[in-house]
């Protein structure tokens, strides 16, 4: 099964000494080692100009990875960054990032591609076997070792000055204390912040959009306006803390549509304002469909009826949205009642 | 009766023209030529909406009531292909082809407007992209819009087949036009919570990200729907080419006889 194909004269001399030698079974090994397969060369072992010609793509692809890092840097250099190409199936792109990434991912293919053929053609393909020792020393290496160590804590005279050893084993312990208080930043526990918003009796809600406060008559059946508490200003230091929790979302529903009680109660002339903010994971949700009254949170598909207290009628939320009581002030502006009467946002331990 | 027919067409245009240049609900022009084109209305109701709307547009249990929806609702409903719907509609009404003139269009929506004050078709001047703030509008749309219809506006699905359109090749009028009158079951935007600046310059920020000279850094952007789309495609075809590459490179043998 060797090489019948190939002329006697081009076979290496050693082909088949080596290998295919199969060992017997006996009596202590039932199942014989078939040994290594016989070693079949490869065309670039025998034929020199297909050596040649491996060696010759090999540097070719390396020299197209070299100017493909030459035209990286020269497209850097040259192409300014807002220029725009039509590109067939990509579409309109920037010149600049087709260049850079074209010439970047040749470079590196054509190391690749050359490294693979060189050792696939043109590197040694002989079959080795290398047979496994015992990892363990010989015991008088290992006497050697344990002999060293009682002399080298003999010479460093640990047990003899005490001072020394106390004090080094003191820094030793505390060293570690420096991770421990790091620790500390974990906290401290958030105590109430997690029941309390910055909505409280008398804040007026004021329209994300225009940054103004609202009157009854801006709000119209099907709209969907989302609103923010007074005072809080998107340049403020907690900006996103308060508002993660504070996000509200207004739409006014036909009284008669609405099924539940206390949301009639708690809305004004039909405008309700529920919490943004998902009872699930606290994704904003937002996905207000006007003729259903649902509201889709993106995320997991929870979807709440806004026009029957806000329940969850799919999904993974736990609870309903909280809603916020709210009415209008002297001035005729839409204002708060009062703080949520429940946290906002996704369960957690203590909630209740 | 040449004449009177040349009569009648010209009281219809000025009518339509009077539709598209003043605004529903603020009568200025002459009271004949409002009352025609009114009357022709009427009567293009009558055939392509009644069955539906009722005959005095006062809704019927196979779809709402017209009154109060404005001019502006039924120039996006019935220019965008959706008004009049198929019979049997199944989630949503979907967007075809428009199988009226401009001029009925406005006859219609005259007549809507006549049953009740609502929205008026806007103007150039109030959907065009003068004195548009991209970036302002860009911070508009996704605390407004992107919910539903994506950040750059690709749409998204909502919930039993529902879904909100892609606004891709939606004219800025239709853009102003749903905000201001909320269609199927996209809720409102009206003026008095999304001013009439805010609109211009969400739509001009949607003319940046998804117009027609827009341009994607990157190339190939994948339905721009974030990184969804691109890690699937990463993982599937760029980490599927990987592999096949190593099992080609692994299976084809350098040995010169093959076996």
């Amino acid at each position: 099964m060797s090489s019948q194909d190939i002329p006697e004269e081009n076979l290496p001399a050693e082909q088949g000494t080596a290998h295919g030698a199969v060992r017997v079974a006996d009596e202590k090994n039932p199942f014989a080692d078939p040994g290594l397969p016989p070693h079949e060369h490869r065309i670039q072992d025998i034929d020199e100009r297909a050596a040649k010609r491996s060696e010759r793509t090999v540097a070719l692809l390396f020299t197209l990875s070299m100017l493909a890092t030459v035209a990286f840097i020269a497209s850097y250099v040259t192409i300014p960054v807002d220029r725009s190409v039509y590109i067939f199936p990509l579409g309109h792109l920037s010149a600049l990032n087709f260049a850079l990434g074209m010439t970047l991912g040749v470079a590196l293919f054509a190391i690749g591609a050359g490294a693979v053929h060189w050792a696939r053609t043109l590197m040694s393909d002989q079959e080795l076997a290398d047979e496994r020792h015992p990892i363990e020393a010989p015991s008088e290496v290992r006497a050697k070792v344990m002999d060293d160590f009682r002399q080298g804590a003999k010479e460093s005279a640990l047990g003899r000055r005490k001072l020394i050893r106390n004090t080094m084993f003191g820094a030793l312990a505390l060293f570690p204390l420096s991770g421990v208080v790091l620790l500390r930043d974990l906290g401290p526990l958030p105590g109430t912040k997690l029941r309390h918003t910055l909505w409280s009796k008398g804040k007026l809600l004021v329209n994300m959009n225009t940054n103004e406060p609202m009157r009854p008559s801006d709000i119209i059946v099907g709209s969907l306006t989302f609103a923010k508490p007074e005072g809080l200003e998107e340049h403020d230091h907690e900006f996103q803390t308060e508002i993660a929790k504070a996000a509200l979302m207004l739409v006014r529903i036909q009284p008669d549509d609405i099924k539940d009680k206390r949301q009639l109660e708690w809305s004004h002339e039909g405008i309700v304002a529920y919490s943004k903010i998902c009872t699930h994971v606290g994704c904003p949700i937002s996905l207000y469909e006007q003729q259903t009254h649902h509201a889709l949170c993106p995320c997991h598909q929870s979807t709440f009826d806004l026009a029957d207290g806000a329940r969850v009628i799919f999904g993974p939320a736990g609870h309903a949205l909280p809603q916020l009581r709210i009415g209008v002030n002297d001035e005729g502006y839409l204002e708060a009642l009062g703080d949520f009467d429940e946290p906002v946002g996704p369960a957690f331990w203590e909630r209740g | 009766m040449a004449a009177l027919v040349v009569l009648l067409l010209a009281l219809a245009c000025t009518g339509g023209l009077y539709a598209v240049f003043a605004p529903a609900g603020k009568a200025q022009a002459d009271e004949t030529a409002q009352s025609l084109t009114i009357e022709e209305g009427k009567k293009l109701y009558s055939v392509g909406c009644a069955s539906c709307h009722g005959t005095g547009g006062q809704g019927t249990s196979d779809g709402p009531s017209l009154v109060g929806v404005g001019a502006a609702a039924v120039d996006f409903q019935v220019s965008t292909g959706r008004m009049p719907a198929a019979t049997s509609q199944g989630a949503q009404v979907p967007r075809k082809k428009n199988i009226y003139s401009q001029a009925e269009i406005d006859q219609l929506a005259a007549y809507i407007a006549s049953l009740g004050a609502g929205p008026a078709v806007p103007t150039e001047q109030q959907y065009g992209p003068q004195g548009a703030d991209i970036a302002k509008g860009g911070e508009l749309f996704r605390n407004n819009c992107a919910q539903c219809h994506n950040f750059t506006g690709k749409g998204g699905a909502l919930t039993h087949g529902k879904y909100a359109p892609t606004l891709e090749d939606v004219t800025p009028k239709h853009i102003y036009e749903a905000m201001l009158t909320g269609p199927q079951n996209m809720p409102s935007f009206p003026d008095s919570t999304l001013s009439e600046q805010n609109k211009k310059d969400i739509i001009a920020y949607l003319h940046a990200v998804n117009g027609e000279e827009t341009e994607s850094p990157g190339g190939l952007e994948l339905g721009g729907l974030g990184p969804v789309s691109e890690g699937l495609f990463a993982w599937v075809f760029g980490l599927g080419a990987l592999i096949a590459v190593a099992v080609w490179v692994a299976a084809r043998t350098a040995k010169a006889k093959k076996s």
